[in-house]
């Protein structure tokens, strides 16, 4: 360690061109450097701060077994919290806190405080040691043939070309088509679970729905009544994610447009629960501009005009159901949407 | 050697054991007494890291409640509200974890807390890196590595928050998803093989489990090993100051002071997460309930890391082309993909670029003050400030029910502020710099002003200027002053056409960009010339000293004000008149 001198040693440091010449600026003493009294005080300050650690882990082990887990306690500006979560989250982190406080302290008031230098080496190797390396490149080069034998350079080439195309492939089957491998991703995210004559109900109760239930201005957020069969032949929520409606009513002479002719049932219109933007579901209903907002990116819809984007980031009318009432007089989807619901896709056009 | 204790002995003796089979006296040799230099900003690196570490060990913990399966069971844990409803194992799991672990809550707090600190800590040292110039040769690696890492831990903080299949974790995910589906090509099929079919699907939470837990935590651990490692060798930059030269390291040894300093610093983080993770709730995931793809609630928020992507998509107007029966998503790809790509790329290759426009080949340990590089500066804060727009646009509906202003004013206002206030804050950050500059030109020529006004025996005023103190006659030199490259020349002596004319024009044209403007160190002797009179200044306020100093003694035995020539009481000036 040669090259490790204390700083004040070390006032000669060369000046770069052009630049005066810096002196070292004078080392001033601690207190604890002078006094005994301050060091010592210093001392106990540390190993207190240990010792209160050590104290800090019986309190968090008496905590832990004592404290019943449902304990809620009320602390201004937290609200109602977990006593046990409060009380093991101080014990543990005060007992960490310390061991860091303490080091610090101990570092700052009791070790040494005069910097040293240490001088720096380019990054770059000396030259033998770069000649030397050549040296041994150039013998393997010739050794191993690889110029000299070119139909092995290139057929290696393309071996390690080649060789991680199995770890592609076995990429395929992280998703499989359901009906033995017959449809496309873009002809499943093409259709929902809606079809002529399927009812419509309540997303939370299955509840069938008749006209008489909606009230100008009101909405509901609906399901087909076979959801529920399919959720539990699928196992999973995919079909809801796709066949979530929302249904409004309207007085009818404030409908500018729909989607198709007469796809309302007496001034009830349903429309695709599902942003086009990026999929987040939509609820936030304005009654008296008849919009609808999008929570996640603010996309907004006008429901008297086809679903037509009025404002923010989606490109795409909200999709239209077409609806009717069925003979006893429930609604009913007339058909499936005419287009794929949410997002846009490649396949889509 | 004064080894006494039997525990000195046994390390003693496990040192020479472990040294004759792996030669580490030598490494020890070498770096006990290495030296890292001392500055409040080199701990922002140092808190990523330790929180990295705290994120591990919270997260082992995690893993082992942890159930991540998509499988629907009926909740029956001790959070009533909840009983009896069904729900994703995993998202049961967490409130499992949450209510009836002992410590769960507090664990997964601190993981949540301890991962937003390491992802802001990140952030912030990086900006110190840049705003100093430690990018420069020769740690430009390091810098891609950190680039990496700052992504590296965005998609760590997204899959873990995607994991305990709570409504908004599923909104996120949703999110992800239709951004998946926008790229071009290949984007149906990749949601598709990601997600193993349609969104939500049972597959993905397992999926992501693994790329949380093992593949992204491994990447960030094999490359913080490489940074740390590199820093080590290439030995830290420091600050100027006295003695402090491109060619040393002035700071204290590793052991012990920084030792205990480093080490000391790890549990002062450690415990502050664990404070914090006690005391401040955060995602409490059963509030928002389990996850369905058919329910939102309004202020979905996302962790903040990921609100500049989210403002992003939110500012973008709704530009979709379809060619030739094909749909281009120009509303998702340009703000999800094509904007951050931009973004961290450029990140990735400032130093490359930064070095080709100055043609400067030399090592910098010396780090540059953020006003002696003012278009570097000027680029960060515009990119900065780029940054925070977005990053507000993330907020946007949170500021109109928060402000109760319109949310499509603010919508327009940031599309259009995106593209007038980082130009703004480049010009002024640039201002700023070269009038920081000249203030340093001043004080080197000049001294600093004592903000005293002396009148001279023949009735001059002068202000008196103080000469800097050495510290800051040493920080202010360090300045490194790079010259703009020179405009090349259309043809030699011979008439020869310089082929290469016009890219070495449109180079030299950058360089001008980001020197022509630059204030020059005054030469040595004109720093010595101005000190000088400093000096000087201070010889004609002697005498006032001298008899200030007087004067105190005077006052402090009780005498009176005395001024030469004026007379002491009123009486007495009454006689003189």
């Amino acid at each position: 360690m040669s090259d490790l001198t204390p700083h004040d040693d070390h006032g000669s440091a060369p000046a770069r061109l052009g630049h005066s010449p810096v002196a070292d600026s004078p080392h001033t003493l601690r207190v604890a450097d002078t006094d005994p009294k301050a060091a010592k005080r210093a001392e106990r300050q540390v190993a207190s701060m240990f010792l209160l650690s050590m104290v800090l882990v019986v309190a968090f082990i008496v905590c832990y077994w004592t404290i019943d887990k449902s304990t809620n306690i009320y602390i201004p500006v937290f609200g109602e919290v977990g006593l046990m979560t409060i009380a093991l989250g101080l014990t543990s982190g005060l007992s960490i806190l310390l061991i860091g406080t303490a080091a610090i302290q101990w570092a700052k008031k009791l070790m040494p405080d005069v910097e040293v230098v240490q001088q720096r080496h380019e990054m770059v190797s000396p030259e033998d040691a770069t000649a030397e390396a050549v040296a041994n490149y150039e013998r393997g080069k010739e050794e191993s043939g690889f110029v000299r034998f070119p139909i092995i350079r290139r057929t290696l080439i393309g071996a390690m070309a080649l060789f991680p195309i199995p770890l592609v492939f076995l990429l395929r089957d992280l998703w499989q088509s359901p009906v033995s491998g017959t449809l496309t991703p873009a002809e499943i995210l093409s259709t929902t679970i809606w079809k002529k004559g399927e009812r419509i109900v309540v997303d939370a109760t299955y509840q069938p729905i008749k006209a008489a239930d909606l009230p100008i201005g009101g909405l509901v957020s609906a399901v087909p009544a076979s959801l529920p069969e399919v959720q539990e032949a699928e196992g999973n929520l995919n079909a809801r994610g796709k066949a979530a409606i929302i249904l409004i009513r309207m007085d009818p002479a404030e409908i500018v447009s729909q989607q198709g002719d007469g796809w309302d049932y007496q001034g009830i219109l349903a429309y695709s629960k599902i942003c086009t933007h990026v999929g987040c579901p939509i609820a936030l209903y304005e009654q008296r501009t008849h919009h609808l907002l999008c929570p996640c990116h603010q996309s907004t819809f006008d429901l008297a005009n086809s679903g037509n984007v009025v404002f923010g980031p989606a490109a795409r009318n909200m999709p239209q159901l077409p609806i009717g009432v069925d003979s006893e007089g429930y609604l009913i989807a007339m058909d499936d949407f005419s287009e794929p619901i949410g997002p846009s896709f490649w396949e889509r056009g | 050697m004064s080894t006494t204790s039997p525990v000195e002995k046994a390390g003693a003796a496990t040192a020479t054991y472990v040294d004759q089979r792996l030669g580490s006296n030598k490494f020890l040799a070498r770096n006990l007494g290495k030296v890292f230099p001392d500055h409040w900003s080199f701990m922002l690196g140092e808190i990523a890291l330790y929180s990295f570490i705290v994120v591990l060990l919270t997260g082992t913990y995690l893993t082992l409640f942890f159930k991540p399966s998509m499988v629907e069971v009926v909740y029956n844990g001790s959070y009533v509200p909840l009983k009896g409803i069904e729900m994703s194992e995993a998202y049961a799991s967490t409130l499992d974890i949450s209510f009836d672990i002992r410590g769960g809550l507090l664990i997964r707090q601190m993981h949540h807390w301890a991962a937003l600190i390491f992802l802001a800590a990140m952030t912030v040292h990086m900006f110190r890196v840049f705003f100093t110039g430690a990018f420069r040769k020769p740690r430009e690696f390091n810098w891609i590595i950190g680039v990496v890492l700052v992504t590296m831990g965005l998609l760590a903080g997204f899959s873990g928050y995607s994991l305990p299949d709570d409504l908004l974790s599923g909104t996120g995910l949703q999110i992800a998803r239709g951004i998946v589906q926008a790229i071009p090509v290949i984007g149906t099929w990749a949601a598709f093989l990601l997600f193993g079919g349609e969104f939500p699907g049972t597959d993905f939470i397992s999926r992501l489990y693994a790329i949380h837990i093992l593949l992204i935590p491994g990447l960030i651990l094999a490359l913080v090993t490489l940074h740390l490692i590199m820093v080590f060798t290439q030995k830290h930059t420091q600050f100027p100051g006295p003695g402090r030269t491109n060619d040393n390291v002035v700071g204290y040894p590793l052991m012990p002071v920084y030792m205990a300093k480093a080490g000391g610093f790890f549990f002062v983080v450690f415990g502050v997460i664990a404070l914090v993770g006690g005391l401040i709730s955060i995602n409490p995931i059963w509030i928002f309930g389990p996850y369905t793809p058919d329910q939102v609630s309004a202020g979905s928020q996302p962790d903040w890391y990921i609100g500049f992507l989210d403002g992003a998509l939110r500012l973008m107007p709704n530009w979709e082309s379809t060619i030739a029966g094909f749909t281009l998503s120009w509303n998702i790809l340009i703000p999800a993909l094509i904007v951050p790509g931009i973004l961290f790329t450029v990140l990735g290759a400032y130093p490359f670029i930064e070095a080709w426009v100055t043609g400067d080949k030399r090592e910098h340990h010396l780090l540059d003050r953020p006003r002696n590089a003012p278009t570097r500066t000027a680029f960060g804060t515009m990119a900065i400030s780029f940054y925070v727009l977005l990053l507000v646009g993330g907020g946007n509906d949170i500021i109109a029910t928060a402000f109760d202003v319109s949310i499509n004013s603010i919508i327009w206002f940031l599309r259009i502020t995106l593209f007038i206030i980082p130009p703004l804050v480049f010009v002024f950050t640039r201002r700023i710099c070269l009038g920081l500059q000249r203030r340093d030109q001043a004080k080197l020529l000049h001294g600093y002003e004592a903000g005293r006004i002396l009148r001279l025996p023949h009735g001059e005023f002068i202000e008196v200027h103080q000469p800097l103190s050495v510290k800051e006659l040493a920080v202010i030199t360090s300045k490194n002053d790079i010259e703009p490259l020179p405009v090349p020349e259309k043809a030699d002596i011979d008439g020869v056409k310089n082929k290469k004319f016009k890219s070495h024009n449109r180079r030299a044209k950058l360089s001008r960009f980001f020197y022509g403007d630059n204030i020059p160190l005054p030469s040595a002797a004109e720093i010595e010339a101005g000190q000088a009179h400093v000096a000087h200044d201070a010889e004609l306020e002697a005498p006032l000293a001298a008899y200030e100093d007087a004067d105190e003694l005077r006052r402090a035995h009780g005498g009176v004000l005395h001024h030469p020539g004026m007379a002491e009481t009123n009486a007495e000036q009454e006689a003189e008149r």
